[in-house]
């Protein structure tokens, strides 16, 4: 397991992520320059803490960025919104933050809360509470195994800092979010939730932020030996490619502000053999005919065939090679009360949740 | 008539055409001086054709001298950079994203003031003409007069951006500025770097741009001239003077327009085979598909609406390797007509396979009647195996689409392609891309959020396509003559009251063309 992150390791980070992503998580490249920027500056590494090594009664704080990816690369961050907003966290709960968590690993998310770690001196714990991208706050590990939703924190480039002491559930933070998110001009900082170290140690999908690494150093190390990377990240990740092919269609339409689709691909040598991805935001169900390879929370990655470069949902298009990476859900996302939230059902897909063999990690 | 010149890095094209029809066209070699290469493919189109100068209407041309600029880091002008958004782009400051080699030619001057827009058109913070005016001051004691200015969310509302520019002249009144809101799109870093390096580029644009009316003038034709930019439409030359950056990659998208033109299709795969790499695109309704992606040029990311186009290491310079069979991607280039077989050289390239073949005949075929058939038959589905891929890799459906061959290396070209419902190789298909540039027609682009909570769709589509006729016009479009020929709506996920991103392109032809 990695003790720390330096400047040698964020190209990996990125790669692991992206691929984590299952699709979605947005893109890595704006957080990867930062963080980068950011260790110059400090001039020391991202120290990296295993969730064992909390104290259970430290309080420690989830952090990501919300807001539409076309914001976010329009209106750049000010760069220490989050800081703010765990120094106000602090403040008002006159306890000191022990470390920051990883909201998501899937996507530009995994590497943000390293940005927070360096700028406020905290390390930042191995793991995080999806083990993928997921496209809503209740979809998380800390919601689905009942940790408060509040208080939690928003803050915006002003510096302006918003903590909602009180909050009915999950799903009204999540909206209650979503539209002061808009106020302070469609992307903000936000830290969620705040909790003990016995509650994040109960629910926490633990080093994922290694396996993000070690995803990203196989593939680049296959980049090195042009050698196609699928299927050993695949054996990384204890799963398996399921297809491999040409991208043939895409159909996409965007529904209640979500990116919702299908792709169809075609294997190399049979054009009639395809397989067929149903997204939102994030890959969530691979058929071939009508048979159903993997479905949420179970991983789908769409991956380049020669690189290995993880292929976001918004950039798919007809004619990319691409092998499809189908890797088992970490065991948290596997439950009956995580099921509830984050399998097929959740999503609107009447298909039932046939688990592929084995765990993430 | 009207003379349409494409200077390549190997090649410089050129044609005369009257009306649809060409007159005469020629190849001449790029040299290092670009007006004396321009000046020579005149000369000898005009002689060839033998009309008088004063019947030429106009004079199109596209170059690819500015993006070599870029990447040789040649020419460039040292620049500021005024970005106005605090409080918020502290973390990533202009340039921030550049190779450090390409940072230090520029000199990473660059500035942060107030100002900026939210996407609903809200003031980030307010605007402060004296912090604008010390920025100034300072790019003044620096000695430089080159500056880009970059606001945030200025593709909405570029008051700002003007504000600054007026000011900044007021310092330093031979300052030469670029608004980021007149060439990019939205994405801060994208469009700020384009508008730096179109700052950079703009002494090496005026020289240039000279340099080409001097070889007109040498000729004596004094009919306006014209330089393609990376959509397929053209600008004057003092625009280009202006805009250098916009002729980025114009060079494919000539040779695509050409494609389209020379066959008469709108909606075709384009094969262009050149010497070393064949370039695959796909047109739509007569245009390139643009690249949907971020695009480096000389490793700075732009947003520029580049086409789509997909490259591989196969030409009529190619090298064959025997055993194991191999074509390409290492090529003899320009030296074809020295180290080729056929052209009295000790090479096995493509072209002698072809001519080898029975398919053309170029040079002495005598130097390759001994080539073994096996072989001659093996390299050529090989090279049709390669292009076969390639275009199915471009396609947009799985229905098989025409293909249309074009550029100097089309002879390899020489049984049926996959997927393909014909194959077109039109006349005059070695210059296709200086054909591109003389029919190019000039547009207009806006590309805004529009939010739809306060305007219906259809008064947000009208107003989106009555900018781009305007930005069209004053392009030198004929007001009558303009189309709008693209339309995309981008719904933006996580953002309320029905936020939309519209992008339109509006086209026209040349007033008096």
């Amino acid at each position: 397991m990695i003790q720390s992150v330096t400047l040698d390791d964020t190209a990996a980070i990125a790669v692991g992520a992206g691929i984590l992503g299952t699709g979605g998580g947005g893109s890595t490249y704006l957080n990867r320059l930062r963080l980068n920027i950011e260790l110059r500056k400090q001039g020391r590494a991202v120290s990296v803490i295993r969730a064992d090594d909390v104290p259970d009664d430290a309080v420690v704080c989830a952090v990501g960025g919300m807001g539409a990816p076309t914001v976010s690369n329009e209106k750049l961050q000010e760069g220490t919104e989050i800081k703010t907003a765990v120094r106000a966290l602090e403040d008002h709960l006159r306890r000191e933050v022990y470390a920051i968590v990883i909201g998501e690993i899937g996507g530009g998310n995994a590497l943000g809360p390293m940005i927070t770690a360096l700028q406020t001196g905290l390390p930042v714990v191995d793991g995080d509470s999806m083990g993928r991208a997921f496209p809503e706050l209740q979809m998380d590990t800390f919601m689905i195994y009942g940790l408060a939703p509040a208080p939690f924190v928003l803050a915006d480039t002003h510096g302006n800092v918003s903590i909602f002491k009180r909050i009915g559930s999950a799903g009204q933070a999540e909206a209650f979010a979503r539209s002061l998110t808009i106020e302070m001009g469609g992307s903000a900082g936000l830290v969620m939730p705040i909790m003990s170290g016995a509650d994040m140690k109960a629910t926490i999908i633990r080093d994922t932020l290694s396996l993000a690494k070690r995803i990203g150093e196989a593939v680049l190390d296959c980049r090195a030996r042009s050698i196609a990377p699928a299927e050993i990240v695949a054996a990384l990740c204890n799963g398996e490619v399921i297809f491999t092919g040409k991208i043939v269609d895409v159909n996409r339409r965007t529904v209640e502000g979500f990116a919702r689709g299908r792709l169809k691909i075609s294997a190399f040598d049979d054009f009639n053999k395809q397989m067929e991805i149903d997204f939102q935001n994030e890959n969530l169900i691979a058929r071939v005919g009508e048979d159903v390879l993997c479905t949420v929370p179970d991983l789908i990655t769409l991956v380049s065939l020669e690189d290995g470069e993880a292929i976001g949902t918004e950039s798919l298009r007809y004619g990319l090679r691409v092998a499809v990476l189908a890797m088992p859900a970490p065991k948290e996302l596997k439950t009956p009360e995580a099921l509830a939230v984050v399998g097929p059902k959740a999503f609107g897909y009447d298909v039932e949740f046939s688990p592929m063999a084995g765990d993430l990690l | 008539m009207r003379i349409g010149i494409d200077v390549g890095g190997t090649n410089t094209d050129a044609v005369l055409m009257d009306g649809t029809a060409v007159v005469s066209s020629t190849k001449t070699p790029t040299t290092a001086n670009v007006s004396e290469g321009i000046a020579r493919a005149l000369r000898d189109v005009i002689a060839d054709s033998g009309i008088n100068t004063e019947t030429i209407d106009g004079v199109m041309i596209g170059t690819t001298h500015f993006t070599n600029a870029v990447v040789e880091r040649k020419h460039l002008t040292p620049t500021a950079c005024i970005r106005l958004g605090l409080p918020a782009t502290v973390c990533l400051p202009p340039m921030v994203d550049w190779p450090l080699d390409l940072r230090d030619i520029v000199g990473g001057n660059a500035h942060l003031a107030h100002g900026g827009h939210e996407f609903d058109g809200r003031e980030i913070s307010a605007f402060e003409p004296d912090e604008v005016r010390d920025i100034a001051e300072k790019i003044k004691a620096a000695g430089l007069n080159a500056i880009a200015i970059s606001s945030v969310f200025s593709p909405v509302n570029s008051t700002f951006e003007e504000q600054s520019a007026e000011i900044v002249r007021s310092v330093i009144p031979n300052a030469n500025i670029t608004l980021s809101s007149e060439i990019g799109r939205i994405g801060l870093l994208e469009r700020e770097n384009a508008a730096i390096m179109n700052s950079c580029l703009r002494q090496l644009a005026a020289r240039t741009v000279d340099g080409f009316k001097a070889a007109l003038d040498e000729l004596q034709i004094a009919s306006p001239f014209y330089i393609s930019q990376n959509d397929g439409t053209l600008m004057n030359a003092d625009f280009a003077k202006e805009y250098p950056v916009l002729t980025f990659a114009s060079g494919p998208t000539n040779s695509m327009r050409g494609a389209a033109f020379l066959s008469g299709l709108k909606d075709a795969i384009v094969v262009d085979v050149g010497g070393t790499t064949t370039d695959i695109g796909v047109l739509q309704h007569g245009f390139p598909r643009v690249a949907a992606l971020a695009v480096e040029i000389g490793g700075v990311r732009t947003n520029f609406r580049m086409p789509d186009t997909y490259s591989i290491g196969l030409g009529g310079g190619s090298l064959i390797q025997e055993d194991p069979l191999k074509v390409g991607p290492r090529s003899v280039g320009y030296e074809l007509t020295e180290k080729a077989l056929v052209f009295g050289g000790d090479v096995l390239t493509t072209t002698d396979v072809i001519v080898a073949g029975g398919g053309e005949d170029i040079g002495n075929k005598h130097a390759v009647s001994g080539l073994d058939a096996g072989l001659v038959t093996a390299v050529q589905a090989r090279i049709m195996e390669m292009i076969a891929i390639a275009v199915d890799r471009m396609k947009t459906s799985a229905t098989p689409v025409p293909v249309i061959v074009v550029g100097g290396g089309s002879i390899l070209v020489t049984g049926e392609i996959e997927g393909a419902s014909e194959i077109i190789k039109p006349d005059h298909f070695p210059v296709a891309n200086a054909i591109g540039a003389a029919i190019a027609q000039v547009g207009g682009e806006c590309d805004r959020i529009f939010s739809l909570a306060e305007l219906s769709r259809d008064e947000a589509l009208d107003q989106a396509k009555q900018e781009a006729s305007d930005r069209a016009i004053n392009a030198g479009a004929a007001a009558e003559s303009v189309d709008i020929v693209d339309v995309e709506e981008v719904p933006l996920a996580y953002l309320p009251g029905n936020a939309t991103r519209i992008m339109v392109k509006a086209v026209g032809d040349l007033v008096g063309a």
